[in-house]
């Protein structure tokens, strides 16, 4: 630095020379970081779940083995574990199938007669594919009398939580927005749950659901359950898992719901107030249109997330009883502490896979025609 | 208040609101009975991890007791065993370590990327993303395959990208804009962390970096980067134009204009993107699991591994998660407008 200032050509020459690459320089820590930690491990990763991990000696060797390991987990040996076991399905489940496929082939008609683009087309496939496959898995092993895999665990979190949350939160944002007194307490305290850590709420739902120590066990006693245990039985134990991750993200959904419909356009909500339409129709008519881009928004955040789902089953149920609860994340983990090193690479292939179709096709199907009519 | 209240009838005063900052006694009983239900729903779990703390074992193994002084005797020792004679303060020191170091970082360099993309052009050439790609994939194979040590085969790519580029580069004017580089770095957070952690966790065990603060700083960063970007460009998008013109004709750098003009500008922005960002590194869980141990072991780490063979041992771990929530919770009560606020500014635009 010393010579740079006593030397003004050379201080001109490099500022001027800062001043021409600004805006590469500050992008490049962040492009540099992300390529480092996710772009270079996401290849890494490719190339393990393509191959078969083995431990010899004090190091491991890696065999190429094609796609061995999605053929064992979505086919093979370890279907049972990631989509199922299926069982023959019934005719109500073929009816369902066969009424969801035609109406997707209809959808698919009409796109290509209306506004056909080829791009359109491949993710219109992509998604009514992946649908289609797991709607059959979801009707081929739960609905038929099967056991359902990690697979559609995960998607059972993702779909009913997030259904769940995002009613709760926009059901507590209209209530929080009337005028009452101790709004913001209240807008306070809801918020809280936010800010426990996962793992922590997940042993808080222990806690409170103990039968015996916990503090519904004098009700519990009362019905004569107390020697039933939530943890024993499959669906229970979803529900319990449901019941806290509800309890924790419902503020997310909340706080900004609250904001969204704090910002609606007054003028037109007391227009209609004067001109006598109940609290339904301006909520249809005025509201919901105001926070209905911020509410696609914040499901689609909350899809992204929901699907690395991990702590609560992990600390609340293991994954029990069986593979009730188990995640996509946790059963990859459980794979990759047995040094099954190959089919954990591929078990978070196939949640990346999914994930990426499901949240893609959201912000395309969903947010965007929100946005329109901005 | 309009016209005389008691010339409607009952039950239209009963149900129906006068004005729009008003409400009709039932919908307001309503409103309050569901909002102190919520409030129930919300505390009753915070109050009994508070309760359960204060217990010993056999208050809390002889059933369920719910008043301290009422209907059983509160007492410390189970903050006493947990600060004292644990092990807690080490994780407890290197969770705030790791969350305030990750979330100045993430939120310096974040803000930095978001806001040169907001306001330079970028053309980045399509051919130099492409060469990139295809020497990464040949670096790897290379290390992987046939055993190449990692340095020689870095070195190697790197000259030979930029001979490509110079070569190649000059021929293919396609670029990408700043757009699709934003689109990218926030699509970053669609991927599961559990796919990218397994390599990482090579990585930082070839580095000899394995259970260290600066392993999951590192990754922290990385994982919470993508959500920076997406919330404070909005910011900087937000904020006019030719105050920062100005500055640039006064004769400013772009840096200089970045930490004199915009960054104060948007500085309730930043502090609700700050503390969401510290949040999720705070809680953080899966990546603390694999890549720390014992020195760099995290609180949510140190909190589920309670589950000893004898079950979870309820008045410790309570302890623990009392002194995980407290810290945030009176931060976050002070500063959840801002937050609502800032969510509410990414959630418009996306």
């Amino acid at each position: 630095m010393n010579i740079a200032t006593l030397d003004p050509a050379v201080e001109h020459r490099s500022s001027e020379w800062l001043d021409r690459n600004s805006g590469r320089i500050m992008v490049l820590p962040a492009v540099l970081i992300l390529l480092v930690f996710a772009i270079f491990p996401l290849i890494v990763s490719a190339y393990l779940s393509l191959s078969r991990f083995a431990l010899a000696g004090g190091s491991f060797t890696l065999t190429f083995v094609g796609n061995y390991n999605f053929r064992r987990l979505l086919a093979g040996v370890q279907q049972y574990h990631l989509v199922g076991t299926f069982k023959p399905m019934g005719v109500l489940a073929s009816a369902v199938f066969a009424v969801f496929a035609v109406s997707v082939v209809a959808w698919l008609v009409r796109f290509c007669r209306t506004g056909f683009s080829l791009v359109g087309l491949a993710g219109r496939l992509i998604a009514a594919g992946v649908a289609s496959a797991l709607l059959f898995a979801a009707l081929g092993t739960s609905f038929s009398g099967g056991v359902e895999g990690t697979l559609l665990t995960t998607l059972l979190y993702v779909l009913v939580g997030v259904s769940a949350q995002f009613l709760l939160g926009l059901g507590l944002a209209l209530i929080c927005a009337q005028p009452i007194r101790g709004r913001n307490l209240f807008r306070v305290i809801f918020f809280m749950p936010l800010m426990v850590t996962p793992v922590g709420v997940a042993y808080m739902f222990r806690m409170l659901a103990d039968m015996q120590k916990g503090p519904f066990a004098p009700l519990s006693q009362t019905f004569g359950i107390s020697n039933w245990s939530w943890a024993t039985q499959a669906w229970s134990a979803r529900l319990m898992v449901l019941v806290g991750d509800s309890w924790q993200w419902t503020p997310f959904m909340f706080i900004v719901l609250l904001a969204a419909v704090e910002g609606q356009p007054r003028d037109q909500v007391e227009a209609a107030h004067v001109d006598g339409a109940g609290g339904w129709q301006i909520f249809r008519d005025i509201t919901w249109p105001a926070i209905a881009p911020v509410a696609a928004t914040v499901v689609l955040i909350r899809l992204i997330e929901a699907f690395k789902i991990i702590d609560m089953p992990n600390v609340l149920t293991a994954g029990g009883p069986g593979l009730a609860t188990e995640s996509l994340t946790l059963h990859s983990f459980i794979a990759w502490r047995t040094q099954d090193l190959g089919g954990s690479a591929a078990i978070g292939y196939i949640l990346l896979f999914v994930s990426t179709v499901t949240c893609v096709s959201f912000f395309n199907f969903v947010v965007r025609p929100t946005r329109r009519f901005q | 208040m309009t016209g005389h209240p008691n010339a409607r009838p009952l039950m239209r005063r009963l149900f129906e609101p006068q004005s729009l900052d008003d409400m009709a006694p039932v919908p307001k009983a309503l409103t309050y009975l569901v909002l102190l239900f919520w409030t129930l729903v919300v505390l009753f779990p915070l109050y009994w991890v508070v309760v359960t703390s204060l217990k010993i074992e056999v208050q809390v193994d002889s059933g369920p007791y719910y008043f301290p002084f009422v209907d059983f005797q509160p007492t410390l020792d189970a903050w006493r065993f947990m600060l004292l004679q644990n092990n807690t303060l080490w994780p407890y020191l290197n969770s705030i370590i790791v969350a305030l170091s990750s979330t100045v970082l993430t939120v310096f360099i974040g803000a930095l990327a978001a806001y040169a993309l907001v306001r330079i052009r970028f053309q980045v050439k399509l051919a130099a993303v492409l060469t990139f790609v295809v020497l990464v994939f040949g670096v790897i194979a290379a290390v992987v395959r046939f055993a190449v040590p990692w340095p020689v085969a870095v070195a190697v790519a790197v000259v030979l990208f930029f001979l490509t580029l110079s070569t190649i580069g000059r021929r293919f004017k396609t670029a990408v804009g700043n757009n699709d580089i934003e689109f990218w770095i926030i699509s970053n957070r669609i991927m599961p962390p559990i796919v990218g952690v397994l390599p990482i966790y090579v990585m930082f065990q070839q580095l000899r970096l394995l259970d260290t603060q600066v392993a999951l700083i590192s990754t922290y960063t990385a994982v919470n980067l993508p959500i920076v970007v997406w919330l404070t460009r909005d910011f900087f998008a937000g904020i006019p134009l030719d105050l920062e013109e100005s500055a640039e004709i006064d004769g400013a750098s772009k840096f200089r204009v970045f930490f004199t003009i915009a960054l104060p500008l948007v500085r309730s922005g930043l502090a609700a993107t700050f503390l969401l960002i510290l949040i999720l590194a705070w809680n953080e869980y899966l990546l603390a699991l694999f890549l720390s141990n014992a020195h760099a072991q995290t609180m949510p780490v140190l909190v589920s591994a309670q589950n000893t063979t004898r079950g979870p041992q309820w008045w410790y771990m309570s302890v623990l998660i009392v002194i995980m929530i407290a810290p945030v919770i009176v931060v976050a009560t002070f500063l959840q407008k801002h937050i609502a606020r800032g969510l509410l500014a990414g959630a418009v635009k996306g």
